[in-house]
């Protein structure tokens, strides 16, 4: 008989070996570092941070109760903060397919269509919306064209990177059935391409619809319409109790959004 | 008429695939491709309908060289070769009916296609076939919610939507469980004749290749090695496509297994 006892006692294991135990403290410290460094750089003046419990007591006390006189005017800067959304969101899809049709490896005509494609949805989402939303005010003067322009191109890379991987991971073979029919390659996308990524595309839009209505509240601080302007009004007349009550209905905005989104996304998946 | 003659097929600088091959199919027959993974089956038949480009040779279906068409030319010519594949390839999220009528894709407008408006001699050549093949009253079901026999079924119809001068059947059968696999088998033998349609078929059993077709033609490395009928395809031509290679069907693997269990035994 083998002694078990001797061969547990011989053997060591270790989960990492040494070298990789040693790199492992290595990122430790150097995650360390960065914070310390982090902390000394940024020069917060603390004072201000122990004072910041009187200052919220004070504006919440400013705050209340909120004020409803103006919730005609807010009702309908809501309204206009979802026809932003909606209609950013409805048109990016007629330029985000085509974009994610040629950024896609498996669809695009050639190379220089895929750099061109690629290109187009890192410039659209290394931009944040808001800097985006800055251009078009500079641009088109401050308004809901602007913003809409905004919200746009920045969800045009969104849609696109999305879609274009969705077409990326589709079955191969029925593209092969259909071209064994003779079908020209429209119809090939037609029919093998466009079923398959169906669910993928509800299912992108509905969520960037969603991200929109809450990028389309913070439109307003750069002049670009929507819920934002009236709260960047109120901030500056010091209307905290008007303020409060945006605040509110952003919330409740966000909330209702977020529901018929989530039910919505059921309905198709 | 299919006529094949020194048809090569070279991936990259590897080592052909098809050397040289040379096949004569006509009339009605249902000849049977039979030959080990990687014999280059599945590449001959991709050849014939351009889905895979040949390097060099002529294949030519009733008297049209295929070789060397471009776009549309192409596109017609694929129009009257039909083919049926070893995982259906059907589009799942679609109904049968549109599945099959993808067959006459070839022969549509894009707005026809978009719009689903198909001409009324389609979609009554479409039941027909159907009710043919027994799946007429899942026309309207989605084609994921079929059993496998009756998904190759669908893409059997659709192949023949395309009216087609030949049919190419690349392991239509492999993906099946064994009595589906018959009946598939016989259908496609039952159909040729009905509609007086060469078949080719790219099988791995062999004894259904001798039960439903008419003639075997055997592969090894790219070359043929047998051509004949299912009656004078025997052990020796059995040992040469499959030699050193154990086949899928036959049952002569008890010494094997026999010296698995002396293996066994020693470790």
């Amino acid at each position: 008989m083998v002694d078990q006892a001797a061969v547990l006692a011989d053997r060591v294991w270790s989960r990492y070996s040494r070298k990789e135990q040693f790199i492992r403290y290595g990122v430790y410290l150097a995650t360390l570092i960065a914070v310390v460094w982090a902390l000394q750089d940024i020069d917060i003046f603390w004072p201000w941070v122990w004072d910041a419990p009187n200052q919220i007591q004070n504006l919440a006390v400013r705050m209340w109760p909120p004020a409803f006189n103006t919730w005609n005017e807010i009702f309908s800067a809501m309204l206009e903060t979802v026809h932003i959304a909606t209609l950013s969101t409805a048109l990016t899809i007629f330029i985000a397919l085509p974009v994610s049709y040629i950024a896609a490896q498996n669809t695009t005509p050639n190379k220089a269509t895929l750099w061109l494609g690629r290109f187009i949805l890192v410039s659209s989402r290394s931009v944040n919306t808001i800097i985006w939303a800055l251009l078009f005010v500079a641009i088109f003067g401050p308004g809901v064209l602007a913003g809409i322009l905004a919200v746009m191109f920045r969800s045009i890379g969104f849609i696109g990177k999305l879609m274009g991987e969705a077409i990326e991971e589709i079955d191969r073979r029925p593209v092969e059935a259909m071209q064994a029919t003779g079908a020209s390659k429209m119809k090939v996308v037609l029919y093998a391409i466009v079923p398959q990524v169906m669910p993928a595309f509800f299912a992108i839009i509905i969520l960037r619809w969603d991200i929109n209505i809450r990028e389309s509240t913070v439109l307003g601080l750069v002049g670009a319409g929507g819920i934002g302007v009236l709260l960047q009004g109120s901030i500056d007349l010091f209307a905290w109790q008007t303020v409060a009550t945006i605040l509110l209905a952003i919330v409740v905005l966000v909330v209702l959004g977020e529901s018929v989104t989530s039910a919505l996304r059921k309905k198709v998946i | 008429m299919l006529e094949i003659t020194n048809l090569v097929k070279r991936y990259g600088q590897n080592d052909p695939v098809l050397k040289g091959l040379d096949l004569k199919v006509d009339g009605s027959s249902v000849v049977s491709i039979v030959g080990a993974s990687g014999a280059g089956k599945s590449t001959l038949l991709r050849c014939i309908n351009r889905l895979v480009e040949p390097t060099s040779g002529s294949i030519k279906l009733n008297g049209n060289e295929l070789v060397n068409l471009r776009g549309s030319e192409l596109r017609h010519s694929r129009r009257r070769i039909g083919m049926v594949f070893q995982g259906f390839n059907l589009i799942d999220r679609l109904t049968v009916m549109e599945n099959v009528l993808s067959g006459r894709l070839g022969y549509v407008s894009f707005f026809q296609a978009l719009t689903r408006r198909f001409p009324q001699a389609d979609i009554n050549r479409a039941f027909h076939l159907m009710e043919r093949v027994g799946i007429a009253h899942y026309a309207d079901k989605r084609a994921d919610q079929l059993s496998g026999g009756e998904r190759q079924r669908v893409a059997v119809v659709r192949a023949l939507m395309q009216e087609p001068e030949i049919l190419l059947a690349d392991e239509p059968t492999a993906s099946l469980d064994p009595k589906t696999s018959q009946q598939i088998m016989s259908l496609l033998q039952r159909l040729a004749s009905e509609m007086s349609l060469p078949v080719l078929i790219n099988i791995h059993n062999v004894t259904q290749a001798r039960m439903y077709t008419d003639r075997i033609v055997g592969m090894r490395h790219g070359q043929m090695i047998f051509d004949g009928a299912p009656k004078d395809f025997n052990q020796d031509a059995l040992d040469a496509i499959y030699g050193g290679i154990e086949s899928p069907d036959e049952d002569n693997g008890e010494p094997d297994t026999a010296d698995d269990h002396t293996q066994g035994a020693l470790v």
